[in-house]
């Protein structure tokens, strides 16, 4: 499993679920469409991220869309945390 | 009542004739409410419409984001309310308690609110997403005898419990009896016995019915106490703003734990006798246009962060889905910017009409009416009986002149308007001046007489169609260990209009960081509400102070806003 994602879902559960919410959560959980993170919350996720993982995720790209599930963030750190690839 | 009357009256009638002969009157008529009579929401909202014939027709389908899914007749919103209704009486619950509903939007929210009204009780809805101090201050307020919640959310309550010792009641709707505490007990309400035949509490107009908490600029949140007669207001500007018509199918976007949730997401499609859907889902751009399709949504209330956050998501998704059922859009919570107004006339083939109200109007005041021209990023015009104009900031006369900024005022006296705010009749008569309900916002008013927002008159913070106080704010923050002083100001924001800012100074041995940045946040997140969450965090040396030490948070606001701060002399001897 990616480091990243345990690293995501141990702060989801400890950040963003209620005490007593047994939820389990997994990658494909949805985050926001099921109301665990809301899109205000979205930002100290982000925040989270950036600190943890030394990026910048521009707000254009920061949308409910891409913070849904687990996976979808691993994806979006992964995609910042490259060097963009020039095209020949 | 005559909804088929509706639609050959407004469309006969332009909004000029409407508002040149409007008498409240014509609501009492449809509503069969004779002034001096008895009136209770709840009653109206469900055993009336099944006198009308329409018993078997649908009230409410709901769906959740795992795709569950419930659907109730008016039939049985009317039984299902009794047996809430009972329910409560048998725990001794009195008229003129505060009972809270404290939960998402599950299908006894909705019901339990027609529930409460019927005993009498008053109601008392709070946002599911609130933190424990949030609810503490506002329960403590009510003097709130019970609440009803979920399974998820009864650990905040049991937090507070010991602080709140005239609450007798903890109802949670999803849990069974072996999971629960000393003072809670379950209600499961679709496995207790349906009661048929309930009394009816003999509410009269001026009988108190909802209790909505709002922030201002000082001191902690106030109840907004509305009282059985503002459903005339729901119930007509529900059916001429929001074109509610006998076959609508009708989606409202907010949680009844704020007002637009009560207001237009209970008592107004219902009052009207339409069909209304619930989806009890975060947001989602795919699932909430697959949600349109499946239930042929035509009316759909929706709030400027919503849409702006859809116009993220482009139009390609939009395309992907059968939405050619919409009929009329509308829109509330914070101002509609013109970019919206015309990214909706590309997306959905018509646009949303902006419309302006607040908890304290208890119904929309300021609208784009429906067939009346929209000039996008417009408020529109006063909704015909409201009468309304913007003051000058000094005199608090009335501005003549087209296009001068002014405070927007309405002249007292609409059925819903909120009657007080509860146990604080001073915060309720520093509302008015010069026989002027002042709104707390700017505005201005063109030649056409359409008014045009400008921002807040106070520090109050508007994000996301929220107002969220800074004091509240800052007291959270002086919680935290390693706040000195706080001020919590508004910033512009592209989404949410404006989120929150603070300025922070920090105690002696604690250094500015990323981590302590992220802990404040968080702090506040759970302690208040992910609304009141500041979005950004700046930390400095000083705060800028009256001569006295108060605070003045409108030196930073104006910085936020690149505004002139302006002549601050007499600010600064306070």
């Amino acid at each position: 499993m990616d480091e990243i994602s345990k690293v995501v879902r141990d702060y989801v559960v400890r950040e963003y679920l209620e005490e007593g919410d047994e939820r389990e959560i997994t990658e494909t959980t949805p985050l926001i469409s099921g109301g665990i993170v809301d899109s205000f919350s979205m930002v100290s996720l982000k925040r989270f991220l950036e600190k943890k993982y030394q990026i910048q995720i521009p707000d254009v790209d920061a949308t409910p869309d891409a913070f849904d599930t687990v996976e979808r963030i691993v994806t979006l750190v992964h995609r910042f945390q490259k060097p963009a690839t020039v095209g020949v | 009542m005559s909804n088929t009357m509706y639609c050959e009256e407004l469309s006969a009638k332009s909004y000029e004739e409407l508002a040149a002969n409007f008498d409240w009157s014509i609501a009492e008529r449809e509503l069969g409410y004779i002034p001096g009579d008895l009136i209770n929401i709840g009653w109206m909202c469900s055993d009336r419409i099944c006198h009308l014939g329409r018993a078997d027709k649908v009230a409410l389908y709901w769906e959740d984001f795992q795709g569950n899914r419930q659907r109730f007749t008016f039939d049985e919103l009317r039984v299902l309310s009794n047996t809430v209704a009972q329910f409560l009486c048998e725990l001794g619950i009195a008229p003129g308690e505060r009972v809270c509903l404290f939960m998402d939007r599950a299908p006894e929210l909705y019901i339990g609110l027609l529930g409460i009204l019927k005993t009498g009780a008053v109601a008392q809805p709070l946002f599911s997403a609130f933190g424990d101090e949030s609810l503490l201050v506002r329960l403590k307020n009510a003097d709130t005898s019970a609440i009803i919640t979920q399974k998820k959310h009864v650990h905040k309550v049991r937090k507070i419990r010991e602080q709140l010792p005239n609450l007798r009641h903890i109802i949670v709707v999803d849990a069974g009896d072996s999971a629960l505490q000393q003072c809670e007990v379950a209600f499961r309400m679709e496995q207790l016995p349906r009661v048929e035949d309930f009394h009816v509490y003999p509410t009269t107009a001026e009988s108190p019915s909802l209790l909505h908490y709002t922030s201002g600029t000082t001191g902690q949140p106030k109840g907004a106490q509305h009282v059985h007669y503002s459903i005339v207001s729901q119930y007509l500007t529900a059916k001429w703003v929001l074109d509610l018509q006998p076959d609508d199918i009708y989606w409202c976007n907010a949680d009844p734990g704020w007002v637009t949730g009560t207001s237009y997401g209970i008592i107004g499609p219902w009052s009207n006798g339409t069909t209304q859907v619930v989806l009890d889902s975060g947001f989602n751009a795919e699932s909430w246009y697959q949600f349109i399709e499946k239930r042929r949504v035509t009316v759909w209330y929706s709030a400027p962060t919503a849409i702006r956050l859809l116009m993220k998501e482009g139009t390609d998704v939009v395309r992907r889905h059968d939405i050619s059922s919409l009929r009329h859009l509308a829109s509330v919570g914070e101002p509609l910017n013109a970019e919206a107004v015309i990214w909706s006339e590309q997306a959905f083939g018509k646009p949303f009409h902006d419309t302006f109200w607040q908890t304290e109007t208890g119904c929309i005041v300021i609208t784009n009416f429906p067939g009346m021209p929209i000039k996008p990023g417009s408020m529109g015009k006063p909704f015909p009986g409201i009468t309304a104009t913007v003051l000058n900031t000094k005199t608090y006369e009335p501005i003549t002149e087209p296009g001068l900024a002014g405070l927007i005022a309405l002249r007292p006296g609409w059925p819903s308007q909120i009657r007080g705010y509860w146990n604080n009749p001073a915060g309720f008569k520093a509302k008015f001046k010069n026989g002027w309900y002042l709104c707390g916002d700017r505005a201005s008013i063109d030649r056409d007489g359409y008014y045009w927002f400008m921002g807040r008159d106070d520090d109050v913070i508007n994000t996301g169609g929220h107002l969220v106080g800074p004091f509240e704010i800052e007291s959270a923050l002086l919680e935290h260990p390693a706040v000195h002083e706080s001020a919590a100001v508004a910033k512009p924001d592209p989404v949410n209009m404006e989120v929150v800012k603070v300025f922070v100074t920090l105690k002696r041995g604690y250094t500015p960081n990323d981590d302590l940045e992220l802990e404040i946040m968080n702090h506040i997140r759970k302690r208040l509400s992910p609304l009141a969450m500041p979005q950004e965090i700046e930390f400095v040396d000083s705060l800028p102070k009256t001569r006295s030490g108060k605070i003045v948070r409108r030196i930073l606001r104006c910085k936020e806003f690149n505004e002139p701060v302006g002549d601050l002399s007499t600010i600064m001897d306070d």
